[in-house]
């Protein structure tokens, strides 16, 4: 197997703790996780330097959800009131989805027959207020979901599952055959033809998941899944 | 003078006990810590930002904070009855407000961090350790921090200050007898943000005491970065 | 979040094909390692790792008045601090139910075993007796709090040293080298119930999807044959639902068949 050396990439590895001083001078841009004081770019984060240009941010390597217009996440349905039901995103704050932002026409004397407590769904980000997340299934992705399992993993690993233009993922879902949801919030959805499919699927994100930050990763996973179709 | 004076266990007088710390040592917390002076052994964990209810409790502006400081009922030579307790409940505000002045607290309007932690052993300095542990977890959770927090101890033995104060040099008798003097420091901006002194103390001799206690969170800083950053191998 | 139905069923399918999401047989324990004398100010102290479940149990002892109605015996108090730290189901507050029954589920298995011989404890009659605090934290929970409990419980009390005394009064940080007056080894071992089926030492997500549990403490003596001749000293069976009788004897076999795996691997550690 090629050994990929990427040693120029050497400073992206870089572990930062929140105080630490990044770099000094008014050639560099503070982005996210950063800020500027005085002359000093500083970091407010724990997680991996990232510099791209004259543009530093970190990402982070654990945290809470935090929500952006747009994400696709997956979550559970906790209460119903007359216009909408509250979804459990596994935010600091809550989801809350109204029945006009539902696809199709929904009877609002019956909101339980659409999603009723317990239910897990697919949903968009439509916008953040200042107590709660805006929902909305108006997209092809949403869903209520049913088969299948569910896994939780760290958020910020979300991004590695995916992979660049959903590579990891669909490499994923080739080799094991299985439907996959990837919800940003860092729910995962995973259905296959049956347990073993589906469980093999888990094994194969929770590799990404355990060491998301090696070279040639996607090789890896790769040689991982086909080992195991052999057996 | 000062440098006859002979420590129960040898150490000069600015030398810490043996520090060991390690972060995600509670897997099931958003971030945890181990942080320890010698046999002064603290956990911690960190839980958050979460939602917050009831809803009364939430702070529109900013984040709730909310340290708990607790010692297991055997982490002392004499049994501590589980539950809360009065001085728990002082040390666990004070942690909290030693915490309080790193985090962002403006990011995440009504909603709240929990961070609690556990004195496993107690050998005296156990409020600095578990500020120690607490800072670490909350960096070790990916909240947003300006800076980390270091706590340490300084005793001041008859008119000898020291540093990072054991139990039996607590129980110092001698003289003016032993002043505990528990501090924190945010660590970029160098304030103190922990302040907690019981004894008997002029104000020269706090001067000196507090420059020994930043001087000692440096090195405390040092750890808690290195142990931080471990987690890439 | 409360586990999500789709992920009961997925259990439930696993387990009528034997299966588990980890891949253990469903009446399978998960490696468990033991640190003895984690807290030296304790009297006897020990920290328990289940797969990822944590627990650190730890032994206090006082010398007291004994109870009235057992005027020559020592004392035993156990208890259970279920805190948040451990888990974000846990609150704060004082202790509720399940940490009150899994105190008592430990304190049952050491008083009916007679796994502490407590006469022994006994320093004059009617007057004044050892007394012993154990104290049980779960640190990180991932599921079978109750068996993992107990063998920290165990453990610390095997590690325990008898405080120093000067006439009647303890020399608190002193110990001297004796031990605690032992007898049979007592073993916790607990069922869980999903859907249909039982499963062993299940991880959070399963304990969540268990409706019943049914924990059973035991000994075993030398001359142990087979499941007939264990003797149980505690037998409790929480949570909904109600069960067969015959069902119920059957489980109980399988936990003792179990509980003798755990104690030959206690009996290893214990050397």
């Amino acid at each position: 197997m090629e050994k990929k050396e990427k040693t120029e990439k050497k400073s992206e590895r870089t572990i930062i703790v929140p105080g630490e001083v990044i770099a000094s001078g008014t050639d560099f841009l503070p982005g996210e996780g950063t800020r500027r004081e005085g002359k000093d770019i500083i970091a407010l984060k724990f997680g991996l330097l990232e510099k791209s240009e004259n543009l530093f941010k970190i990402i982070p390597l654990s945290g809470t959800y935090l929500p952006r217009v747009g994400n696709t996440v997956i979550g559970q349905v906790t209460d119903l009131t007359f216009n909408g039901w509250f979804i459990d995103l596994l935010s600091p704050h809550t989801g809350f989805l109204p029945v006009v932002e539902c696809a199709g026409y929904v009877n609002k004397k019956d909101l339980a027959e659409y999603y009723n407590i317990g239910d897990m769904i697919v949903t968009k980000v439509r916008d953040l207020r200042s107590r709660s997340i805006e929902l909305t299934m108006k997209d092809q992705t949403c869903k209520k979901l049913s088969g299948g399992f569910l896994i939780k993993i760290n958020p910020t690993r979300v991004p590695r599952v995916i992979g660049k233009a959903g590579s990891m993922v669909t490499t994923i879902k080739n080799g094991t055959g299985c439907n996959i949801v990837v919800g940003q919030n860092g729910l995962i959805w995973i259905k296959g033809k049956d347990a073993e499919s589906e469980i093999f699927a888990k094994e194969a994100i929770m590799k990404i998941v355990e060491k998301p930050f090696i070279d040639g990763l996607t090789d890896q996973i790769k040689e991982f899944l086909e080992n195991k179709t052999k057996k | 003078m000062t440098e006859k004076f002979k420590r129960v266990d040898g150490r000069g007088l600015e030398e810490l006990r043996k520090i060991e710390a390690k972060i995600g040592t509670i897997k099931r917390a958003d971030g945890s810590a181990y942080f320890a002076f010698g046999k002064s052994r603290a956990i911690a964990a960190a839980y958050g930002p979460r939602q917050l209810f009831p809803q009364h409790l939430q702070n529109p502006e900013q984040v709730l904070l909310r340290c708990y400081y607790d010692m297991l009922s055997f982490s002392v030579t004499e049994r501590k009855r589980p539950g809360p307790s009065r001085r728990g409940s002082e040390i666990s505000y004070e942690a909290t407000k030693a915490l309080e002045p790193a985090v962002l607290v403006e990011l995440f309007p009504n909603t709240v961090i929990d961070i609690y932690a556990n004195i496993l052993e107690a050998d005296a300095s156990t409020r600095c350790a578990a500020v120690n542990a607490a800072s670490m977890a909350l960096a070790n959770g990916g909240v947003p921090m300006s800076e980390l927090v270091t706590a340490v101890s300084i005793g001041k033995l008859d008119k000898t200050l020291v540093v990072d104060v054991c139990k039996e040099e607590e129980d110092y008798e001698e003289g003016e007898g032993a002043t505990d003097i528990a501090t924190a420091f945010l660590s970029k901006s160098g304030k103190l943000s922990m302040l907690h002194i019981d004894g008997n103390i002029r104000l020269s001799e706090l001067k000196e005491a507090l420059e020994l206690a930043k001087k000692a969170c440096k090195k405390i800083e040092e750890i808690q970065k290195e142990t931080l950053k471990k987690v890439g191998d | 979040m409360e586990i999500p139905k789709i992920n009961i069923e997925k259990i439930r399918e696993l387990l009528e094909k034997n299966k588990r999401f980890d891949g253990r047989d469903p009446l399978e324990f998960r490696k468990f390692s033991v640190e003895f004398n984690i807290s030296s100010n304790a009297e006897g102290s020990a920290k328990v790792k289940l797969g990822d479940t944590e627990v650190i149990a730890g032994i206090k002892m006082d010398l007291l008045e004994p109870f009235t109605d057992t005027p020559e015996e020592g004392v035993l108090m156990v208890g259970a601090e279920l805190s948040p730290m451990a888990s974000d189901k846990f609150e704060m507050g004082p202790p509720n139910i399940t940490s009150i029954q899994l105190a008592r589920i430990v304190d049952r298995a050491i008083r009916e075993s007679g796994f502490i011989n407590f006469k022994k404890l006994c320093i004059k009659k009617g007057e004044l007796v050892w007394a012993i605090f154990l104290d049980i934290y779960p640190i990180n929970d991932d599921g079978n709090l109750i068996d993992a409990s107990a063998l920290a419980a165990l453990f610390a009390l095997l590690d325990a040293k008898i405080p120093e005394l000067d006439g009647e009064k303890v020399q608190y940080g002193k110990h001297t080298n004796k031990k605690l007056p032992f007898d049979k080894i007592p073993v916790t071992v607990t069922a869980y119930k999903v859907n249909d089926s039982f499963i062993f030492d299940p991880t959070a997500e399963e304990e969540e999807a268990a409706k019943m549990k049914l924990s059973v403490s035991m000994t075993f003596d030398e001359k142990y044959k087979d499941e007939e001749s264990a003797s149980l000293h505690g037998v409790l069976k929480t949570g909904d639902e109600a069960i067969e009788t015959e069902k119920l004897l059957d489980i109980i076999k399988l936990l003792i068949k179990q509980g003798k795996k755990l104690y030959d691997q206690i009996m290893e550690i214990k050397k």
